[in-house]
């Protein structure tokens, strides 16, 4: 196993733009690092600049203004053949007039490796995606997680700098499709390979990447791991784009440091984490996730405390989720454990919440 | 040239059956071999005659195919009434029942025509011969004889011949000083035929070979050709139109066309009397005006105007070195010469 | 209740009739009804197509002509040993049929056909035909004798032997340049007379070229429609198909206008200085494959257009991104794909350009004249049907020999 060199920078993007139609940036001023071993996730709305990005990286699309750099080299003028990079398509993309073990020959032969260094390469990749008895077939006798192991282990099988992966799941069911995030998980792992990895599925981001970029309009909005993207979003689009989350409009009235005092639209006034805040009197939303909502006698400590209106209940096994009105914000949802909940609560009934000021994040509005 | 002349050649050259138009009943269709001939036709006999009867007619042309004769007359579905034929095609057609057996009395007196017009299934309309054309413009001295057509160091350039075993063969040897008279003789012996295909081959690169009458006067005026073999009557009504091209008499062979009734059609009655009012002297005359092609009515000579005799090919200046073409020599060898013919002009 | 059981019984009272009868009932009436779509088309193919080609077929071989003519000199003739002249008895029977079918055109008709294997019979039968019927009193064989020394030659009563049965070979034999001598035997046909094997030969190696230039210059033009964005490729396809608006006898004359010695394209050729005299263009090799190319070109394009269509362009992606040039990524993955519609544009182009009759005709010479050209001149100028029938059926059988073996090796199953 290759030791992880973390922070050792393998790819860069400075201040890449493209256009299409030379009026719309598709990507705007992306500045961007990808270390070297590491799992980085493009993660974002259709549209949102992801996929360009990558195109970008393999050499597809070409910037139109700005640098993109591997290695310390600049790789616009090197044409996608000479990059070195392993692609994984969203359709596979194995040839379909070659057999399994042609296709997976195929990148050793373009370098003209002797021959029995391909087939040792093409066997422990084989094995590596434990599908050794396929080899003489053709791609369309496989299923679609057998073509996209395949696809996988051609993009790994001639030893690239970087494996980019553009939606590679998307095309695969459910079950199916969280299989193989844990199975390329493991793969990144024991190679340590570095991993550029398109998704717009939030959860198989969070589920796999060492960092996630999120996307939204050719911006990236945040850049973190996946729990500092959950637990601290850097702006009101990552926290709703991420996970669930509960907004409260407001305007910041005290700027203490770490915290500030925001005045909510319906008058009343809360202590909250102060993150990428402008000045005093601007306008900011209030963050928090639904498992940090505080119901009943836990909101009894609270520093913002609310008397609220249960609207609904909802059953879920494990866990019971409320609808609420808080102070003026209608469909605040909580999220508590069975356990916590007080049985004999009904609809309609007066509640008491809180919201602890370390996970109440102000946040620059959208 | 023009687009127009080329297109009609383009369509001669096809077969231009399909131009026929659809039948209508109370007409009858008379097919002849279109171009200048029909033009004559029309002036001669095919507007007179509806004139006089109040039979309308509905002409059409073909390049002498005899099998769209056979296929109506196999299926029982004649549409043609009257066609113009070429002796040799006349008499395999008449033996194979593809052509009415001719009552003469309903025509006129067989005395009035030439001898060899007159035949079973068929009556002379006119004369023509194959004869060498040449662009006057090209050429100041002009060839003497079918020798000197192959003499491609004196006149330089292509030459122009009918795609076709009759004719060339006879013209071959010819060229290579056989005596007109003995001419099929000399091609019925197995030698013969070596000798005229050996003296084809001397010309061969320097033949384009023409299929309907009205390309040699297009391809001679238009350059691609300096001298070719061509219908005395097509050369004579280009000059008509102004082009330089002039005809060497010396060596043509000459041939009567027929008119015949294809068997079983409806409208026998009606084709009597087109061809009684097509043989008649007077509209003969008028026909022999209008193309130098020579008229089988022995009355209509002396109708015509002394001017226009020696253009024709049975002016006896004319007939003096020509040969006459062999209808039963045809018949019999035809389909062998032809077929060696194509492989020899194949290879 | 009801249950699956009771709704498998058959109906109360009614005798037991199994489930599979039944499901085949049920079947019958919709397979019926599949029928009677397909019936018309079905009855209009057989009446147009294949009843047509069968009885072209049998053309090739058919040789009705003497048997039907010369009834009592067949059956005369029935044992003959073929060494010595037949006796009285064929001759007397040859005089009957004569006398009986004088002027006929079925005399001529068998006259004619005989005449094709031994020149000079048709003067021969028919001019006996005319001297019929004979003197009373003398033996017909002297009498024929007398009457024209060839009745008393082996060879003629051979060939009428030979012509008895109403099937010949001799149509497919000569229109692959063999001959039959006058023991019956299988042979070359004389040098002279050999033809239609090197015109065979001639009509698959012209298609061969015709095919290679359409693909060669059609695989661009596909490449293009296929990669375009739809607005272009709409309007480019429109220009690939304008040909196809005009008639082939329209484009050939223009082709003829454009390409003849005093045409635009040699003027402008002299004009220019790039040659002193007009070069011959026409008329020759040059015009034919010119316009066969053009007028076959659509063919290779739209299966190609079709096939390209179809091929994901992320496969060139993948192939580059795995290290591969671009030209050997286009050779090494874009090319193959295309291999279906190169197999199926080629095999329609060299199938079509088989059968090619107008534009050699009329844009070539005697020298770049295909198979299809002679089977017009037998059936139009010649009228014999057996000889374009036999033609036919050898063109016919090469051309379905070479879609057997581009099945065999370029097919369906071959290509992935």
């Amino acid at each position: 196993m290759m030791q992880k060199n973390d922070g050792e920078v393998l790819v860069s993007f400075r201040n890449v733009q493209k256009t299409y139609d030379g009026e719309t940036l598709i990507v705007k001023d992306l500045n961007l690092d990808v270390r070297r071993g590491e799992f980085l996730t493009l993660l974002g709305p259709s549209g949102s600049g992801k996929t360009t990005c990558l195109m970008l990286l393999a050499g597809f699309e070409t910037p139109t203004s700005g640098q993109i750099l591997m290695d310390g080299q600049l790789l616009n003028t090197i044409p996608p053949h000479r990059r070195n990079i392993g692609m994984v398509f969203q359709n596979y993309a194995l040839f379909p007039h070659l057999t399994v073990r042609e296709n997976l020959k195929f990148p050793l032969a373009v370098r003209k490796m002797p021959a029995d260094e391909i087939d040792r390469r093409v066997a422990r990749v084989l094995a590596m995606v434990q599908l050794e008895q396929l080899g003489g077939r053709y791609p369309q006798q496989l299923s679609g997680g057998q073509q996209q192991r395949i696809a996988l282990a051609r993009a790994l099988v001639f030893d690239p700098k970087l494996v980019l992966m553009d939606e590679p799941l998307g095309a695969l069911d459910k079950q199916l499709r969280e299989h193989m995030q844990i199975e390329i998980k493991h793969i990144h792992e024991s190679l340590g390979i570095t991993v550029v990895f398109v998704t717009h599925d939030q959860s198989e981001a969070l589920t796999m990447s060492d960092r996630v970029a999120v996307f939204n309009h050719g911006i990236i909005q945040q850049i973190d791991p996946a729990i500092t993207l959950y637990e601290e979003p850097a702006n009101a689009f990552v926290a709703s784009f991420i996970g669930e989350s509960n907004s409260l409009s407001g305007t910041v009235e005290q700027l203490n440091g770490e915290h500030c005092v925001v005045r909510l639209d319906s008058d009343a006034r809360v202590t909250a984490r102060a993150a990428n805040l402008g000045g005093t009197g601007t306008r900011t939303v209030l963050s928090i996730r639904p498992e940090r909502v505080l119901l009943g006698a836990d909101a009894s400590t609270c520093e913002n405390r609310f008397s609220a209106t249960l609207k609904e209940m909802i059953y879920l096994g494990d866990q019971i989720r409320a609808r609420l009105d808080v102070a003026g914000t209608a469909d605040v949802m909580a999220k508590t454990s069975v356990a916590h909940w007080d049985s004999r609560l009904q609809v309609g009934d007066r509640i008491d919440v809180g919201f602890p000021v370390a996970n109440l994040r102000a946040l620059e509005p959208m | 040239m023009t687009m127009k002349s080329r297109f009609s050649c383009l369509v001669g050259a096809l077969g231009a059956g399909m131009v026929v138009a659809a039948t209508a009943h109370a007409d009858i269709t008379v097919i002849s071999f279109g171009g200048t001939v029909q033009k004559a036709q029309v002036k001669a006999y095919y507007e007179p005659f509806t004139k006089a009867t109040g039979i309308k007619l509905i002409p059409g042309e073909y390049n002498g195919e005899q099998a769209k004769i056979k296929a109506m007359v196999d299926t029982k579905n004649v549409t043609w009434d009257v066609v113009e034929v070429e002796s040799a095609e006349l008499v395999r057609g008449c033996e194979e029942g593809l052509y009415e057996k001719l009552d003469f009395a309903k025509i006129g007196d067989k005395k009035d025509f030439i001898p060899s017009a007159v035949t079973e299934c068929g009556i002379g309309t006119f004369i023509w011969s194959t004869v060498i054309a040449y662009n006057a413009d090209k050429i100041k001295t002009p060839p003497a004889s079918w020798a000197e057509f192959w003499d491609v160091k004196k006149f330089p350039g292509k030459r122009g011949m009918r795609k076709g075993a009759k004719f060339t063969m006879e013209i071959a040897l010819l060229a290579d000083g056989v005596k007109p008279d003995d001419v099929y003789k000399v091609l019925a012996t197995k030698e013969g035929v070596e000798r005229a295909f050996k003296k084809l081959d001397q010309l061969k690169p320097n033949i384009q070979w023409w299929e309907a009458g009205a390309q040699p006067p297009q391809l001679l005026a238009a350059g691609d050709l300096v001298m070719s073999s061509a219908y005395n009557g097509r050369i004579e009504t280009a000059q008509k139109e102004g082009k330089n091209l002039k005809i060497v008499w010396n060596g043509g062979i000459y041939d009567a066309d027929n008119w015949a009734i294809p068997k079983g059609t409806p409208k026998r009655e009606d084709a009597y009397k087109f061809i009684k009012f097509a043989s008649e002297a007077a509209n003969q005359k008028v026909y022999s005006s209008e193309i130098a092609y020579g008229p089988t009515n022995l009355k209509a000579i002396p109708l015509l105007d002394p001017k226009i005799l020696p253009e024709l090919p049975t002016s006896p200046a004319n007939l003096k070195n020509a040969l006459a073409c062999n209808t039963k020599f045809w018949v019999e060898r035809g389909e062998d010469l032809e077929q060696r013919f194509n492989a020899w002009a194949a290879k | 209740m009801n249950t699956v059981e009771d709704a498998m019984k058959p109906p109360a009272g009614g005798r037991e009739v199994p489930l599979k009868v039944r499901l085949r009932r049920a079947e019958r009436a919709r397979t019926l009804g599949y029928l009677a779509l397909i019936a018309p088309l079905a009855i209009f193919v057989l009446l147009i197509f294949v009843w047509p080609l069968i009885s072209l077929l049998q053309r090739s071989v058919d040789n009705p002509e003497v048997s039907a003519a010369l009834p009592r000199t067949v059956a005369a003739l029935h044992g003959w040993s073929g060494h010595e002249l037949p006796g009285e008895p064929a001759f007397a029977a040859l005089a009957a049929d004569l006398e009986a079918l004088k002027g006929t055109s079925e005399l001529a008709s068998a006259a004619k056909r005989v005449n094709m294997e031994l020149i000079g019979f048709r003067s021969l039968l028919l001019g006996a035909a005319r001297e019929m019927p004979l003197a009373a009193g003398k033996p017909a064989k002297d009498a024929m004798i007398e009457l024209d020394e060839r009745w008393g030659e082996l060879a003629t009563w051979q060939v009428l032997a030979r012509n008895r049965a109403s099937v010949t070979p001799y149509y497919l034999l000569t229109a692959l340049d063999f001959a039959i001598d006058d023991t019956g035997a299988v042979i070359n046909a004389p040098a002279e007379r050999t033809i239609y094997r090197a015109i065979l030969v001639r009509t698959l190696w012209m298609s061969v070229i015709v095919t290679f230039w359409c693909l060669l210059l059609g695989f661009p033009v596909a490449y293009l429609l296929a990669t375009q964005p739809p607005k272009v490729a709409n309007l480019l396809m429109i220009l690939v198909l304008l040909p196809f608006w005009t008639s082939v006898l329209v484009r050939v004359a223009a082709w003829i206008v454009l390409l003849q010695n005093e045409g635009p394209l040699n003027t402008a050729m002299v004009r220019l200085g790039l040659i002193d005299a007009p070069v011959q263009l026409v008329f020759n090799w040059i015009g034919v494959y010119i316009a066969m190319v053009h007028i076959l070109l659509p063919f290779t394009v739209l299966p190609l257009y079709s096939v390209m269509k179809g091929i994901s362009p992320t496969l060139m992606r993948a192939a580059l991104s795995l290290g591969c040039p671009p030209f050997a990524s286009f050779w090494k993955v874009y090319f193959p794909q295309t291999l279906p519609g190169i197999g199926a544009g080629g095999l329609l182009v060299f199938i079509l350009s088989m059968g090619y009759y107008i534009t050699p005709a009329l844009l070539g010479s005697p020298k770049e004249q295909m198979a299809s050209y002679f089977v017009a001149f037998y059936t139009n100028e010649t009228i014999n049907w057996g000889m374009a029938a036999a033609l036919s059926t050898i063109l016919l059988v090469a051309t379905l020999a070479l879609y057997v073996i581009y099945a065999r090796y370029f097919g369906p199953a071959k290509v992935r």
